[in-house]
């Protein structure tokens, strides 16, 4: 019962809760381009779905095979052996689609989604949990990408359900609806490359007020959001581009720790050399407390040496103790 | 001569890449935080997509005279990863001065729109060897100078406490990026 409830959940994260698009911030290229019009982002998400899907399965099986240095060559391998295949597939049956994704379609292969899917979650998990992930995130792609493609061509373009993806001119003027008032007066400028960004900062906005709504905290583009971010060493990303700050999802959350968790290496790495360099001064002292005992016979005076020393030990174990107390 | 420098003026402000086509976003609103990270990644992405054109132009005229141009996405891709990776194996050896100021960009590039774009783009619009390096090179060169350009705005965004809740972080960064945009929509037309 909790391994369905789980697949179930992983099944529908991928379209409303972790939406790659909207939530996790990835593929933003395919995005803003391909949303003309809501047909071409359905395409767009079909096609990007079917490799995710496939490349998701393709990875889940060799997981255990692929040496752990190489993994993401090999990846990319894989994703581009699919790719290749849908671009066969949209050139042969769907012309109209494969004219309006131009350059998109090869891009396929390098979009975030995918090699973030791979990365994070099938290299990880089982074929079919990977397989009902990618099927959920892939949905949740192609929903965001139809809306937004709805919006832009319904304010940009006048028109609704124009350009159909299957079939030739005639079938897709009779499936186009034109707007009457806005099909004369389109805001044109949302069709082109700003109303782009535009009409993706606005949805983003809607989903960040749903966010915040629930408790949630919005994520930012960070070195996070990237697929290869385990590739690049974090701290690293952090300390040279800048105190950008890597969110903390679920599947970072180690990750997110890991630069806190070297702040404390750090702080107990100096007490550590600390509290070495202090038992090597009382090992010192004392060794000095053996020479001067043996140079000056006096009692008194070594007694007070002693005694001095021993407090200069007993002060220098406070302060590591302190130290340890600290951290 | 007059043909390169259209193709230059062409892709730094007509056919600007992060702004006009849409081709390497991710690092265009990742990295643009700060001016000098954005310097950085500007050249890292200019010497990368020289880099990769002049390796993968050669290989695609060998791919169609062995009829198999279907491998185009996925021979490219793979020799775009393996040069960015040797040849950041080559600047940490050789020039270490080089390889701290770029280093950290290079795998962010590798995985990236707008290099694989810039090829394919280069197969598509017919150039020829020397047309595909300068048409790279233009379009490094106009991602640098969107990227300055829009890190200067980022900055002065950073310290406005006035935005609303909903659009605090990503969507009015994205909103700055589309008034960018719409600014170099006027250079339309000009070549």
């Amino acid at each position: 019962m909790e391994n369905k409830v789980s697949r179930l959940q992983i099944l529908t994260k991928g379209i409303i809760k972790e939406n790659p698009n909207l939530v996790l911030l990835l593929g933003t290229c395919p995005t803003l381009a391909t949303t003309s019009s809501a047909f071409n982002g359905m395409g767009m998400g079909i096609a990007a779905s079917f490799v995710l899907i496939c490349s998701n399965i393709v990875i889940s099986l060799l997981a255990k095979i692929i040496p752990d240095k190489v993994r993401i060559p090999c990846y990319i391998v894989v994703i581009a052996g699919f790719v290749t295949l849908v671009q066969f597939i949209v050139q042969a049956y769907a012309v109209p689609l494969y004219n309006s994704l131009g350059v998109f379609l090869p891009l396929i292969v390098v979009n975030c989604i995918i090699l973030g899917r791979a990365e994070m979650f099938a290299n990880k998990n089982g074929v079919l949990d990977s397989a009902l992930d990618g099927i959920g995130m892939g949905l949740g792609f192609t929903l965001s990408l139809t809306v937004m493609g709805a919006i832009r061509e319904l304010i940009g373009n006048g028109t609704l359900l124009s350009g159909f993806f299957l079939g030739d001119e005639a079938l897709q003027e009779s499936l186009t609806i034109h707007i009457p008032f806005v099909n004369e007066h389109p805001m044109l400028i949302i069709a082109l490359a700003p109303g782009g960004f535009f009409v993706y900062a606005s949805i983003i906005a809607f989903v960040n007020w749903l966010i915040n709504r629930k408790g949630g905290t919005p994520r930012d583009f960070a070195c996070g959001g990237c697929a290869l971010a385990s590739m690049c060493t974090q701290e690293k990303c952090v300390a040279e581009l800048g105190e950008i700050e890597i969110p903390a999802p679920k599947a970072m959350a180690a990750k997110a720790e890991a630069p806190k968790m070297s702040e404390e290496e750090k702080a107990a790495k100096i007490a550590a050399a600390k509290a070495a360099k202090a038992a090597k001064e009382a090992a010192q002292a004392e060794a000095n407390a053996a020479e001067v005992k043996s140079e000056n016979p006096d009692p008194v005076l070594a007694a007070a040496e002693n005694a001095l020393l021993r407090k200069k030990a007993a002060e220098q174990e406070a302060v590591t103790e302190k130290k340890g107390d600290e951290e | 001569m007059g043909l390169y420098f259209s193709i230059i003026l062409g892709m730094v402000l007509v056919n600007n890449y992060p702004l006009a086509q849409f081709l390497g976003i991710c690092p265009f609103l990742g990295v643009s935080k700060k001016l000098d990270s954005s310097l950085g990644m500007g050249v890292a992405v200019i010497f990368v997509m020289v880099m990769a054109t002049a390796a993968t132009w050669p290989i695609m005229k060998l791919l169609s005279a062995w009829n198999i141009a279907y491998l185009q996405t996925i021979v490219f891709i793979l020799v775009i990863a393996a040069l960015v990776q040797f040849v950041e194996m080559v600047l940490k050896k050789f020039i270490p001065a080089l390889h701290k100021a770029l280093g950290v960009y290079l795998p962010l590039i590798t995985t990236n729109c707008a290099v694989l774009g810039v090829c394919i783009n280069n197969i598509d619009l017919g150039y020829n060897y020397p047309q595909s390096l300068v048409n790279s090179f233009g379009a490094g060169v106009g991602f640098l100078l969107a990227m300055l350009i829009f890190s200067g705005m980022r900055q002065k965004l950073e310290n406005n406490n006035k935005v609303p809740k909903p659009f605090q972080g990503v969507p009015i960064t994205m909103t700055t990026a589309a008034l960018l945009s719409l600014a170099f929509m006027g250079f339309g037309g000009l070549v």
